[in-house]
């Protein structure tokens, strides 16, 4: 059986009040061992900052296992949840607390699975930041990537962490994934 | 709703953004099951000119943690909260409602133990957020956010208040068709969505940019909620039904929580 999926609707701009919760953007607690940023920037076609985007990640531990605890919404402070998510501020700004993430495969780079939400995107965008090391360049999606676009999904060290800015449009646009071709190919 | 007001003369007519989506919806590349979601550029909603993605999705294989979701459980939500007309000093002013229905996977199998949230308007079509500047009353006894967990069998139900459509800023007397934000996990990452549930026989369904986004007449009504008589429950609250599909979905079961 196969059931035609339910569409998606823009967030729009009054989520702040029913998806944003305490704690949300803390997977770690900051300053905690172990713990980094990842941080960045939403801007629109214009370069404009968007003050109303909600972002969230989700991701493997250090080891590239992937959590199976609750608790993303009540957290405990010990639970590694994978699962973060922020609103930007006026500046369109974003950080998690978070750590670092494994490959779960061998020879495919690590990254954090993000999803973008958005007054005036009408549909949720998935991509990934992607931690730049030795695999990228042997990594065959990455490798199917022109080269400046490949740089749009590739997170930049610096000393608290990562940073990875989103462009929803424009010359540097990031790269938004579907996955709707594997899902066909399932029985 | 902009940042910037703009006067209400400057601002195009419903007659010319309804011209709009017709000629969207005449389209070609708008034709057909390929448009099962909303088109990401569509003019009409104004705050989407600069805000959509020019190049096109780029198709991906996911990868193990993309085919595995977050987990949540009983420690994360109270049973509480799927009813958003309490937890105040009095009851809420409006229609008393229930929202029910079953999410379910691709295949048809339910979707269990999995989060799904809400937030809307209040009867009077005033959210609580200090960016709405419409001029209906906040109700003290109403809030409007609710989350809850779907159980073995994909059900989630809330008790809320019908939300009232209200004015917004894309257009000259622009109305939101009334509706409640749903956000969705799946057992799959890929399969996270976040959409509008709409009322039956709403006439402002037919103006609205944002719900026209979704150029097939078949797939945006399955954002339509159905009256349902038998959820509606005696000398209390009228009822509704509205089932999710996510997409796809593998068959990765939802492992067992540690607290139950």
């Amino acid at each position: 059986m196969r059931l035609a999926p339910t569409p998606g609707q823009t967030v729009g701009p009054f989520f702040h009040y029913g998806l944003p919760y305490d704690g949300d953007r803390n997977l770690v607690p900051p300053g905690s061992t172990g713990s980094i940023a990842l941080h960045g920037v939403v801007l629109d076609g214009a370069g404009v900052a968007v003050p109303d985007a909600l972002i969230e990640v989700w991701q493997a531990r250090p080891d590239g296992t992937v959590s199976r605890e609750a608790g993303s919404i009540r957290r405990d402070g010990w639970a590694f949840t994978g699962f973060g998510r922020t609103s930007t501020g006026r500046d369109g700004r974003y950080v998690f607390s978070t750590l670092e993430p494994g490959p779960t495969e061998p020879a495919r780079p690590a990254f954090w699975a993000i999803t973008v939400f958005a007054r005036g995107l009408l549909d949720g965008l998935f991509t990934r930041a992607y931690i730049p090391g030795p695999d990228i360049d042997i990594d065959p999606f990455l490798a199917s990537l022109p080269h400046e676009r490949r740089a749009t999904m590739l997170a930049q060290p610096g000393d608290r962490g990562y940073r990875f800015d989103i462009r929803l449009q424009g010359q540097d646009e990031t790269v938004f994934l579907r996955f709707d071709g594997s899902e066909r190919r399932r029985p | 709703m902009s940042s910037v007001p703009v006067p209400a003369s400057r601002l195009p007519t419903q007659t010319a953004i309804s011209a709009e989506i017709a000629t969207l919806h005449q389209d070609p590349r708008c034709a057909g099951a390929a448009q099962q979601r909303p088109r990401l550029d569509f003019a009409p909603y104004r705050s989407s000119l600069t805000r959509h993605p020019t190049k096109d999705l780029h198709h991906v294989d996911p990868e193990t943690i993309e085919r595995a979701a977050p987990c949540f459980g009983h420690w994360d939500v109270d049973p509480l909260e799927a009813d958003l007309t309490i937890g105040h000093a009095g009851e809420p002013i409006g229609e008393r409602i229930i929202v029910t229905g079953r999410v379910l996977d691709g295949h048809g199998r339910p979707v269990q133990g999995q989060l799904v949230e809400v937030w809307q308007a209040n009867a009077g079509g005033r959210y609580v957020h200090q960016g709405d500047q419409h001029p209906a009353p906040l109700d003290p006894n109403f809030t409007g956010a609710g989350r809850t967990l779907t159980d073995d069998a994909g059900w989630y139900r809330f008790t809320t208040i019908k939300p009232g459509p209200y004015p917004w800023r894309n257009h000259n007397n622009a109305w939101r068709p009334a509706h409640v934000h749903f956000s969705l996990f799946g057992t799959d990452f890929t399969q996270r969505l976040v959409t509008q549930m709409y009322f039956p026989g709403d006439p402002l369904l037919a103006l609205d940019p944002i719900y026209q986004s979704i150029t097939d007449p078949e797939a945006r009504g399955r954002l339509v909620a159905t009256y349902d008589h038998d959820v509606t429950t005696h000398e209390w609250a009228t009822g509704y039904r509205w089932d999710v599909v996510l997409s796809g979905g593998t068959s990765t079961p939802l492992e067992q929580e540690d607290d139950q």
